[in-house]
């Protein structure tokens, strides 16, 4: 007879909507005709996605206490609560950006989307190396297939190949460096991790700071910071764009989110080591991804490096290694996230009208074709930018002021220089869709589809990073209740 | 409505309208008369708190503070100075007229243009009414965004060149200003403006001052200057130059000398020589510029200079001449880009070479820019040679030799601003000069002649505002003791 722990189901409701919702939504493949696929796929995932956004709300408000559940392998508490209401929230953005898209294999993409939603709320509540990894791989694998998923597209097949091998590679290197640690301290739990440290004295341990570094490394490739990063472009560029905008904002929402807390709950005593590692990765990202950026004339492109930059100001907040930061952090991740997911929602609108690769020249005239489009679209870029037209304002402030108070007023001046350059290629977009007539060999004719869908999803992503400018203090304050819950 | 709420009132109402002009589907006519009417009532709210304004009274008035990020201790706090409430009134005026002409000339999507130009307006009064480092640092980014947007779709032909180069340069100084904010605001454990203690710091004045000069400009910073006064659409070019050139000076006021008292007295003749640099360099490439809108752009630059001799000289005189010296030169900057604009939709050119002989037929024109123009090369009597008068005097009791250069670009303004008048209204009749060319329509005058008026009005009593800026006419206390 096998002991079995006590589950606390609560605790994993919002995985286990999430995960329900796929399951109804494959089995929508096989017992629903051809015909009204579409529409139960989509309104499963939909409904999935809001059970899970009330679910992780409940959980929010009922976690004051933050503690492990499930064996110790789980944490209930409000750090994973806010994550996992962050990443339901891009989940829904992302159904109905794709109910009008997805053209084949509906049920397919939406059960996927769902499953890969639901291993990265899982994810981020892990509370040992075991679950960290599995869960990784869990949402992983999904996303590998929902690269790949319309193998009509020039580059989407290539995109999923490169992104399961470069991801396999990291995946290898967390697992790699899980065993390390394992070996050098004997437990798998996070906590138990930093007591066995305490208790034997085994900071500095090559073995546990070998480890350590290739854990980072493994998280580092899912968040796509420089030099993990090589793998981004190409795969952004070439997987359907509604699976890009899923990515760029929900993967690298719940990968930051780990890292901090197994950094701070799991290595404490190695915070002089890996503070440096992740300034030195942050500084990499903003250098590689201004420099990078500035050349593209594919708007994925220029989007896939611009969130690599963008994960550099993260770990800007993420290397201070302090609550502050840790607010930051997760302040930082609203705005970022409705930005990137908005950015490249209004990319596959215009992808559509065209039906071919977005790049700089061909938005031309966008934003006077699309006035709405081309206005959310002048929101984001110049919030990307850090001017005052959105949340990103007071996240860059943010990290920047974490950064000085510890001590880092070096980092001060990278993340503002960086701010510097990047304003070009922000303000290129916004004069490719204002100050250039319309081209007319691409006009198609006829007026462009409706998608009102698109619309709605496009627009609650520019009241979410509108409203966290407005909203700042209450934001803060369930950043400070999450931050609240890992250990400083 | 209490009093001070008006103050956010000046901010958010043209920017709530510039969200219904998005928003609702109006015609370009309702669309322009909206714009207009919400302009207008800035005007009449700034009417209101001026007549409230107690000017004998130190310390901040019309003030409201709700904390906005608590941890950081940021807050949204909001008051105006006297001389804070002389610039709002600035921009409302300033703006309404440009709005004004906007409407009048009918410029292409309407709907985008009368909201940016709204918001702006928003984004401006911010900058003068913020007393948080990080609302007015909000502020003074936001005045970019319509600003980009304004002269890149409806500017010249190099206006993409001309928006890049002021979006690069003025960000190059203010992300040099944020960095220096985090560390000031961290350090001092408050953003906001009126509680935080002075610094020593030279550094952090460094950061500050860079932001300040490059909008400004003072002398080398104004390489974003020349493209974007002559790119964007006339009306813009007036703001640019009237309005939001000023946020530069204000911000030397507000924040530099206030904040900063000891490195500004130690770098006091540097920033001296920068602004003698503006002055006449900035004179003398006005003297040479080939064009209408080239003149009044280089002497914008050269005024600015002026403007900080005044405030760095560290007077009570240089003070309050600093003060009156950017209200009126808002005022004749503003009017003569206008001018400028009405000229250019008559004979397509703003050349001296290809103009000439204006005033023949067109004399409300002549009138008009005879009357601005003698009023900016400052004779005796002018709003604009009290201002020099006090800024020269101030300057003189810190170093003779200020004066005489300061001077020295006085007299240069006479001889550029008679070589525009002659270029513009006498000499032969230019090629570009058509007899079917109109002198100013009712339309114009109107939007032209109340700015003269302020102009005129302000030449009479320029006391006005040089003994109501600084609460019991001694700036100098008022600088460093009471609001520190």
């Amino acid at each position: 007879m096998i002991h079995t722990p006590h589950v606390d189901w609560f605790a994993i409701s919002t995985v286990l909507v999430l995960l329900g919702a796929s399951f109804i939504a494959l089995l929508g493949a096989v017992l629903v005709p051809a015909a009204l696929r579409r529409t139960f796929a989509v309104t499963v995932a939909a409904l999935g996605s809001l059970g899970g956004i009330v679910t992780s709300v409940w959980l929010y408000v009922d976690s004051a206490n933050g503690h492990r559940v499930i064996a110790d392998s789980f944490y209930r508490d409000r750090w994973t609560a806010l994550t996992q209401v962050i990443l339901c929230a891009t989940t829904l953005a992302t159904v109905l950006v794709g109910a009008d898209r997805v053209r084949e294999h509906e049920s397919e993409f939406f059960a996927l989307l769902l499953a890969s939603a639901a291993g990265m709320t899982f994810f981020v509540g892990s509370a040992n190396l075991m679950v960290m990894f599995l869960s990784l791989e869990w949402f992983s694998i999904a996303l590998y297939v929902l690269c790949a998923i319309d193998y009509d597209l020039e580059g989407s097949l290539e995109a999923g190949l490169k992104y399961l091998v470069v991801g396999s590679f990291g995946s290898a290197a967390l697992l790699f460096g899980s065993a390390l640690v394992y070996g050098a301290t004997n437990r798998i739990g996070f906590a138990e991790i930093a007591q066995q440290v305490g208790v034997h004295g085994l900071s500095g341990d090559l073995l546990l700071v070998l480890g350590l570094a290739m854990i980072l490394a493994g998280l580092a490739f899912k968040s796509s910071a420089a030099p993990f990063h090589m793998w981004t472009p190409d795969v952004y560029q070439g997987a359907p764009t509604t699976v890009t905008a899923f990515m760029s904002s929900a993967t690298k929402v719940a990968a930051f989110a780990l890292t901090f807390r197994i950094l701070r709950t799991a290595f404490p005593q190695e915070a002089h080591l890996w503070t440096w590692a992740l300034a030195g990765i942050a500084v990499a990202s903003l250098v590689i991804g201004n420099l990078a950026a500035l050349v593209q004339t594919d708007v994925k492109r220029l989007l896939a490096y611009s969130s690599i930059s963008h994960a550099g100001f993260i770990l800007i907040g993420l290397s201070t290694g302090t609550a502050l930061g840790g607010r930051a952090l997760m302040y930082y991740l609203v705005p970022y996230s409705a930005m990137a997911f908005g950015s490249f929602a209004i990319v596959a609108a215009r992808e559509r009208e065209l039906g071919k690769p977005v790049t700089l020249e061909n938005l031309a005239g966008f934003g006077w074709e699309r006035p709405f489009l081309g206005v959310a679209m002048w929101f984001f870029m110049f919030g990307f930018a850090g001017l005052p037209l959105g949340g990103g304002f007071i996240g860059k402030f943010y990290v920047l002021s974490a950064a000085y108070d510890h001590g880092w007023t070096w980092l001060v001046i990278v993340g503002v220089l960086a701010t510097l350059v990047s304003l070009y290629y922000y303000l290129g977009v916004v004069r490719a869709i204002y100050m250039r007539g319309p081209q007319l060999a691409v006009a198609t004719g006829g007026s462009p589809p409706r998608e009102t869908l698109l619309h709605i999803a496009v627009g609650a992503a520019l009241v979410v990073s509108v409203g966290s400018l407005v909203a700042v203090g209450p934001l803060i304050t369930l950043a400070r209740h999450a931050a609240s819950a890992l250990p400083f | 409505m209490t009093t001070s709420t008006i103050t956010s009132v000046l901010i958010w109402l043209p920017i709530a309208g510039a969200l219904a002009i998005w928003i609702l589907p109006l015609s370009r006519y309702a669309t322009g008369s909206l714009a207009v009417l919400i302009s207008l009532v800035e005007v009449g709210f700034w009417i209101e708190q001026a007549a409230r304004f107690n000017f004998t009274r130190t310390g901040l008035q019309f003030s409201q503070r709700t904390p906005w990020i608590k941890d950081l201790h940021v807050s949204y706090h909001v008051g105006e100075y006297a001389f804070s409430l002389w610039l709002v009134g600035l921009t409302v005026v300033v703006m309404a007229a440009c709005i004004g002409y906007g409407f009048w000339v009918g410029r292409d999507h309407p709907r985008a243009y009368f909201g940016l130009m709204l918001m702006l307006t928003g984004a401006t009064v911010g900058v003068f009414v913020a007393q948080d480092l990080l609302l007015f640092y909000a502020f003074f980014e936001a005045m970019l965004i319509p600003l980009y947007v304004l002269i890149g779709v409806w500017g010249g032909a190099n206006r993409i060149g001309a928006t890049l180069k002021l979006l690069i340069y003025t960000m190059a100084g203010s992300l040099v200003m944020l960095a220096a904010i985090i560390v000031y605001g961290l350090k001092v454990g408050t953003f906001d403006l009126v509680d935080s203690p002075p610094s020593t710091s030279r550094w952090l004045f460094l950061g500050f001052m860079l932001a300040f000069a490059i909008k400004a400009p003072l002398f080398p910073f104004h390489g974003w200057l020349p493209d974007s006064y002559r790119e964007a659409p006339p009306e813009v070019t007036a703001i640019l130059s009237g309005v939001v050139a000023k946020a530069g000076t204000y911000g030397m006021l507000r924040i530099v000398l206030t904040k900063f008292p000891e490195p500004s007295s130690y770098y006091r003749t540097v920033i001296l020589a920068l602004g003698a640099a503006a002055l006449v360099y900035g004179s003398v490439l006005a003297f040479r510029a080939a064009d209408f809108r080239g003149v009044v752009a280089y002497s914008s630059m050269a005024q600015s200079g002026l403007i900080t001799i005044g405030l760095f000289s560290g007077t009570n005189l240089g003070y309050n001449g600093a003060v009156l010296q950017m209200i009126a030169h808002g005022l004749i900057s503003a009017s003569l880009f206008l001018i400028a604009g009405a000229v250019e939709r008559r004979t397509t050119t703003g050349e001296f070479s290809r103009l000439g002989g204006m005033a023949k037929g067109r004399p409300a024109l002549a009138t008009l820019l005879m009357t601005v123009g003698v009023i900016s090369l400052a004779v005796p009597g002018s709003a604009a040679f009290a201002g020099e008068f006090l800024i020269l005097a101030g300057a003189y009791t810190r170093a003779w030799w200020w004066a005489a250069i300061g001077a020295t670009g006085i007299v240069l303004a006479a001889m550029y601003v008679l070589r525009l008048i002659s270029g513009v209204l006498h000499d032969a009749r230019g090629p570009m000069v058509q007899d079917q060319a109109l002198d100013l329509r009712a339309g114009e005058l109107a939007l032209i002649v109340p700015l003269v008026a302020a102009l005129l009005v302000l030449s009479a009593w320029p006391a006005g505002i040089s003994h109501h800026s600084f609460a019991g006419d001694r700036p100098l206390n008022a600088v460093y003791e009471q609001f520190r």
